[in-house]
């Protein structure tokens, strides 16, 4: 369980969060939609613990530890994952090493063995049918020279070969067409347990449709200014945001 | 930079030199300073043939006459060669007596175990590598030399080499780089201890890795490496080398000749892994890594590939160049320069077509970090008769850190216009969004360094031989350990 307490954040001196509460049950869906620059991404980068953004206020508790005197590797290990909504390219890096350096510092952090190599590269196998990604994308190196959608997928790949408890994914559906769309949200279903909780940035409903939010929060100015059921994503795509704002 | 950042770079601080160590050793040291008298010592230690004190004491001469190069983007230290002493042997008796050899002293033995150089051949690495050991001046031992010879494969030290076989050393030593070269190269032509010798006949293909391994030990000495190999047509061999010194803070000399000779169709791959003491956080001490290597490829159809990952050094400066004289030879220049805290490097290659359809490859990774300075210096020089000459470049610069520097200086001469020469350089940063999606991912910071420079100098790692790769993966991350802010 996640839960965020009055929560205000700044990058570069710009305060962007200003009193964020929200609480997140095992299992649940939130989604999280509102205007360009209300803090959605901020938010998100501030649980993972990005060191741009300064927490001036508030708590973060998930699963009884506090989140905020962690390390970005340490949130990681305990089952937080965050799909970028820009994932970066790592030139020369493949994904087979980027993929077992990750799976390990996880292992060696919960104090298991590493994975031998013939059982990271089945496990990398089996996940990438899972979740249908192209054996292509993951014999090269990390993003690089990858497609829009091709990032958001391997993110997704990611997700699975990590297996979070917790996931964020900020975003992911952006530069996707309607086909990407579905896989990737789909993959996303098969690696859900009835556990695992996520919060989704989108702007479109058509995301949701896929991933059946618990709840739909709009962000505005930094503040969770109304939340509410999945039809509150469906007015918002009619609507817009200014009829929450007056 | 954040506080959590400044404190990764502290950490450097507190980086560890694994080779540093010192070995208590009966050595036989000559008195410091540098005149005829030294050079005409040095000779007779050693029991030489006449022709070769001629050769060290012209060269002696030459080098009295010259100053020192100032064109290098590094600051040399003032250098006193009269407080140099040119001759250290920690192979000497301590009677005096130097009649009965064969027999290592332990602690040497014990040395060379650490360094993961076993000199029993039992105990050999692969299984697949003959070494040539070399501490300070004089070489211990050289493994395998039986089973070589059995192929006509000479390997042995240069000093042996003078002796033993004295018209191949005649015959070549001084031809690829003449004592007149530079500064350096006439220092070394007078006072040389030591280094390898290799002779691979015609038509022979060398069962077997060579190996030579340098070790500076006594104090304030200066090591002066002379290396000869010639690959006699349809020939093929593959020599690596590897060098640590311990930790001192007066910086050690170390001023080499490496010479290359390909004949008709044959091959040399020469590599090399550079770990000499890079001297303390501040600068203080290090090795002086002057050194001067070139290959001359004159046979048609040879090749030479030179690669190199250097990361220690207070100061290097090198470039092992190619002269292609016969016709469609090719030249390799694979290197990675790792400089992090005070080091300087100043290093590259030299590619000299003169043959037709001559083809040479250059791919040069440098790594910044700390207060650092790295250059890449590189010529290429396209000859008048070199019709059809290709050269390709590559150099790129990655900087971790904002107090470091790295600098490109190629250039490019040609008088030829069938020639196609292409040059790509880049700079690059590993930025913080790069770190932070690798710490999201689990993965620490310390290790995700590791993890991309080694992905950034993947195309020259793999160009080593597997052992080498291996190690030379880790030194990358050990040698950056701590210095992304």
């Amino acid at each position: 369980m996640l839960e965020i307490k009055n929560l205000y954040a700044r990058v570069e001196g710009k305060e962007i969060l200003k009193g964020i509460n929200l609480t997140i049950r095992d299992g649940e869906i939130h989604a999280l939609m509102g205007t360009n620059g209300a803090g959605k991404s901020t938010l998100s980068n501030v649980i993972v613990g990005h060191p741009k953004y300064e927490v001036t206020e508030g708590s973060i508790i998930f699963n009884g530890q506090d989140l905020l005197a962690m390390t970005p590797e340490e949130r990681s290990h305990v089952g937080i994952f965050l799909s970028f909504q820009l994932p970066v390219e790592i030139a020369g890096v493949s994904m087979t090493n980027f993929m077992r350096a990750a799976v390990n510092a996880r292992r060696e952090a919960l104090k298991q063995e590493p994975l031998k190599s013939t059982e990271f590269l089945k496990l990398m196998r089996d996940t990438q049918k899972l979740v249908d990604i192209d054996k292509k994308l993951v014999s090269r190196s990390v993003n690089e020279g990858f497609s829009g959608g091709e990032k958001k997928r391997n993110e997704i790949f990611q997700m699975a070969m990590l297996q979070p408890t917790f996931c964020i994914l900020d975003e992911t559906d952006s530069g996707l067409d309607v086909d990407a769309l579905r896989v990737v949200a789909e993959g996303f279903n098969k690696l859900r347990t009835p556990q695992t909780s996520a919060i989704v940035i989108t702007h479109y409903q058509r995301l949701l449709d896929y991933i059946r939010p618990d709840f739909v929060h709009v962000l505005l100015d930094g503040k969770i200014v109304k939340t509410a059921g999945p039809e509150l994503a469906k007015e918002i795509e009619d609507k817009g945001f200014d009829w929450i704002k007056e | 930079m954040s506080e959590n950042k400044n404190a990764y770079v502290k950490q450097v601080a507190d980086q560890q030199y694994q080779y540093g160590f010192t070995t208590d050793v009966h050595t036989e040291i000559i008195e410091k300073g540098l005149n005829e008298d030294i050079v005409r010592l040095i000779s007779s230690k050693k029991g030489e043939p006449d022709w070769m004190l001629d050769f060290r004491l012209k060269a002696f001469r030459y080098w009295q006459e010259q100053t020192e190069p100032k064109w290098g983007h590094v600051h040399v230290p003032f250098i006193d060669y009269q407080a140099i002493s040119y001759y250290a042997d920690p192979t000497a008796k301590k009677t005096g007596n130097s009649g009965e050899s064969g027999k290592i002293d332990p602690e040497l033995e014990k040395t060379f175990d650490k360094l993961g150089i076993p000199l029993e051949e039992r105990l050999a690495l692969s299984g697949n590598t003959a070494v040539d050991a070399i501490m300070d001046s004089v070489s211990v031992k050289t493994t395998f030399k039986e089973q070589l010879r059995e192929k006509g494969v000479i390997f042995c030290s240069i000093g042996e080499a003078i002796k033993e076989h004295s018209d191949l050393v005649r015959q070549y030593l001084g031809t690829v780089v003449p004592y007149r070269d530079n500064f350096f190269a006439a220092l070394n032509s007078a006072v040389f201890s030591d280094g390898s010798f290799v002779y691979i006949p015609k038509g022979v293909r060398c069962p077997m890795e060579l190996s030579s391994y340098f070790r500076i030990n006594a104090r304030n000495t200066g090591q002066f490496e002379r290396t000869l190999i010639i690959a006699d047509d349809d020939s093929y061999v593959s020599y690596l080398e590897g060098c640590t010194a311990p930790m001192r803070d007066e910086n050690q000399l170390h001023a080499a000749i490496v010479e290359i000779v390909v004949m008709n169709n044959a091959e040399v791959k020469y590599s090399t892994v550079q770990n000499w003491y890079p001297g303390d956080e501040n600068g203080k001490g290090g090795v002086l890594n002057l050194v001067t290597k070139r290959g001359h490829l004159r046979g048609v159809n040879s090749k030479l590939s030179w690669t190199q990952v250097e990361t220690g050094s207070a100061i290097t400066w090198k470039y092992p160049s190619c002269v292609l004289s016969g016709d469609n030879s090719q030249a390799e220049f694979y290197s990675v320069a790792v400089t992090n805290h005070h080091q300087q490097a100043d290093t590259g290659t030299k590619m000299i077509h003169i043959g037709k359809n001559t083809k040479s490859t250059i791919i040069s990774k440098g790594i910044s970090a700390g207060k650092s300075q790295n250059s890449y210096r590189g010529l290429v020089k396209i000859g008048a008769k070199a019709e059809g000459a290709r050269n390709y470049s590559s150099c790129d610069s990655l900087l971790l850190g904002s107090d470091c520097g790295a600098h490109t200086f190629p250039y490019l001469d040609c008088h030829n216009n069938s020639a196609i020469v292409e040059h790509e350089a880049t700079t690059s940063k590993i930025s913080e969004d790069q770190l932070f999606y690798c710490n999201q991912r689990g993965i620490p910071t310390e290790e995700a360094v590791g993890l991309i420079v080694n992905g950034y100098a993947k195309d020259v790692i793999n160009k080593l031989p597997m052992e080498f790769a291996v190690e030379a993966q880790k030194l990358l991350s050990v040698s950056l350990e701590g210095t992304v802010g």
